[in-house]
């Protein structure tokens, strides 16, 4: 009886691994914070409270939190097939211009049409960039986390060009005091390709919820997105020999699963996840493709991935961590007249990493000893 | 056309383009012949880029400026090895972590002490070498030569120096021999009396040395300035490089050669052909997926290249 709650409790262990990672690196980004001067506890406590104790400020963390879903779920999907698509980034851009620009071309079609191709459009267009270094891989054996990264860049210039070639005009304000767009945008999407604010449903239900959070129903679709992606790798056949190949590729083919389908086919459905982006950014957000709305997003969504044990469950759960993060950060350094920079939280979500690669490593040496004592 | 391209300028600003690469993938041969993978050498270029701008604006010394940046690549060269080695966490995890850590420590750091995040250097190292000799005051070809090769940053000459030792050490010596064995079959080492933690933990320390001092060449010898994420990817071409240079130090020099030619002719190509400069820009990325494709089959990573190692106690 005595052995059996030992093992619940290393199990348990193992699970809230990732949360003794989060604890140490808030103590480690504490120490930063001493060193360069500041409270910890009152720079803690601005961000903390400001994110999570109105209703506010939890729209603006899931708002912040829906595209690391996203990106953390393409992250977690193709770890479970053993591999490191690093590429998120590039499949994001492609995927976010490609359904821009079906919601500012078909703009006489109706939302019930629009809104799916556009979303459709979002998941092709990553997709397609996530099958190039999938079929090199499956193909030639290239390594796929060098193709991702060089692809990001490709994707990166690109869409550059892109923008450039379907820039909004300017408005007449801009062309009255003779300025030119700083940073190039694109035309905006149509009013039927927009997905509705979470603000416009609390007030038909006569919630108090302000107006101008930009929270919106892209939420939900990373929520039925992660319970796809649990859905397809734990109940279908396909999802199956995905992790069957993750677990050991020589003993899937043994078993007659072929490797080279299954990793374009996790590159693929990956890369598909990376470009639903679109619908936070732009379908729910800014209605138009500007590359700074997304530069980040990508790689966090690795970090967003390991803390969440590629699960999309914790994936879920670290996205809205991460959101929490973001969010208060900013205000943070709002609050600080800038004395504490943004990025700050950059490097405690770099040190969350370290930390939770090293106490997954610590916790199961710690098991592995009282197994062997008992 | 053909000469206005291909001019000596051409090829000593291929070599400048290279020596980052070079630098930084010779890193990669030392931590992966080791038999450790570093996906973190684009970080530790990036870091040891902003430490020795910052470094050498703080002290008015280009020179401390590039010690600086070997000696921030050996600190993350050390969280990698600790992660990696005696954790034995997954080495791209380990390394994805210090990329992302790179990039938002250089950031942070840049607003902190600067205010900005582009920085101008102060400071530069002197030029080594033969003065260029005036037009017509020797024959051409010795004037190209010159060019080429004879007028360089000190760190283009210490890059030199540094592969030379490289490749002797690692195939002429039997520290070489021993840090080759725990890379292709450790256990065996073991049992020879290597000390396999201590010889991949030098490994690891050395690729990010070397990957900090290509950071230093890039932001101090090459732009003059230290912006974010100023590497652009190059750790990962210079993993490529050593890829298509199949882990030696000499095919990694020739792979780095390569792409800096390429990178230099797309520069060069920018003002004659009517490309748009965002095509352009793709070329080093292209290549490098083209040379990867292209090396595979030819080039044989060492066998125990990305797992730790697990002494067995018996």
């Amino acid at each position: 009886m005595k052995s059996k709650n030992r093992i619940n409790f290393y199990s348990l262990l193992e699970k809230i691994t990732p949360l003794i990672a989060v604890i140490f690196a808030l103590l480690v980004g504490a120490g930063v914070i001493l060193i360069i001067g500041e409270d910890p506890i009152f720079v803690y406590k601005v961000l903390f409270s400001n994110a999570l104790s109105n209703r506010d400020g939890w729209g603006n963390v899931l708002f912040r939190a829906t595209p690391l879903i996203f990106t953390g779920l393409a992250v977690a999907f193709a770890f479970r097939c053993g591999l490191f698509n690093i590429g998120g980034e590039g499949q994001m851009y492609i995927g976010t211009f490609l359904a821009t620009w079906v919601g500012f071309t078909f703009t006489n079609l109706h939302a019930f049409i629009l809104i799916p191709l556009c979303i459709l459009a979002a998941a092709a267009g990553g997709a397609l960039w996530a099958a190039v270094p999938g079929i090199l891989k499956a193909k030639t054996g290239v390594h796929e986390v060098i193709v991702t990264i060089m692809m990001n860049w490709i994707a990166s210039s690109l869409t550059f060009f892109l923008v450039l070639k379907f820039k909004a005009p300017p408005t007449e304000a801009m062309v009255a005091a003779g300025v030119k767009q700083m940073i190039p945008h694109t035309r905006q999407i149509a009013e039927a390709a927009r997905l509705p604010r979470i603000y416009h449903i609390l007030k038909s239900l006569n919630i108090d919820f302000p107006s101008y959070n930009q929270v919106n129903i892209s939420f939900f679709i990373a929520i039925a997105a992660a319970i796809l992606v649990y859905y397809i790798l734990w109940k279908t056949n396909l999802g199956y020999e995905i992790r069957a190949v993750g677990h050991s590729p020589l003993a899937a083919e043994y078993g007659g699963i072929s490797v080279a389908r299954n990793i374009i086919l996790a590159m693929v459905i990956s890369g598909a996840l990376a470009g639903l982006v679109a619908t936070n950014e732009v379908m729910g957000f800014k209605y138009r493709w500007r590359q700074e709305l997304f530069t980040g997003y990508g790689f966090n969504g690795i970090a967003v991935a390991l803390l969440g044990k590629n699960h999309p469950l914790g994936v879920v759960l670290a996205a809205i961590l991460f959101g929490v993060l973001n969010y208060g950060g900013a205000i943070v350094n709002i609050f600080t007249g800038g004395r504490i920079p943004r990025e700050l939280i950059m490097v405690l979500q770099a040190v969350i990493v370290i930390f939770v690669v090293i106490s997954d490593e610590v916790v199961k040496r710690i098991i592995r000893k009282r197994r062997k004592i008992s | 056309m053909f000469g206005t391209i291909f001019n000596a300028d051409f090829f000593a600003s291929s070599i400048r383009i290279a020596i980052p690469l070079a630098l930084a993938g010779l890193g990669g041969v030392f931590s992966e012949k080791s038999g450790v993978t570093n996906i973190g050498l684009e970080g530790m270029m990036l870091t040891g880029a902003f430490t020795s701008v910052a470094a050498a604006n703080f002290s008015h010394n280009p020179w401390v400026g590039v010690f600086a940046a070997v000696l921030i690549g050996i600190v993350l060269g050390l969280i990698h090895a600790v992660t990696s080695i005696t954790f034995k966490a997954n080495q791209i995890v380990s390394g994805v972590a210090i990329n992302l850590f790179a990039s938002g420590i250089t950031v942070f750091l840049s607003w902190l002490f600067f205010n900005e995040t582009q920085i101008m250097a102060v400071t530069n190292l002197p030029i080594w070498g033969v003065p260029i000799p005036a037009q017509g005051e020797t024959s051409g070809v010795i004037r190209s030569l010159i060019v080429i090769f004879l007028h360089h940053s000190p760190l283009v000459f210490i890059t030199v120096i540094i592969f030379v030792l490289a490749h002797f050490t690692l195939f002429k010596t039997p520290f070489g021999l021993r840090l080759r064995s725990v890379g292709e079959y450790p256990e065996a080492a073991d049992t020879m009396g290597v000390n396999v933690i201590k010889m991949r933990y030098i490994a690891v320390l050395a690729s990010g040395a070397l990957a900090g001092l290509a950071g230093s060449f890039l932001s101090l010898e090459q732009a003059h300035f230290f912006v974010k994420e100023i590497s652009g990817g190059r750790g990962f071409i210079a993993l490529a490089a050593m890829i298509f240079g199949k882990w030696t130090p000499i095919g990694t020099a020739g792979a780095a050669l390569l792409f800096g030619f390429g990178e230099a002719l797309s520069i060069r190509l920018q003002g004659i052909l009517e490309i748009p400069v965002q095509f352009i820009n793709m070329v080093p990325y292209l290549l490098a997926i083209f040379v990867l494709v292209s090396a595979i089959g030819r080039a044989i990573p060492p066998a125990a290249d990305g797992i730790p190692y697990e002494k067995e106690v018996g």
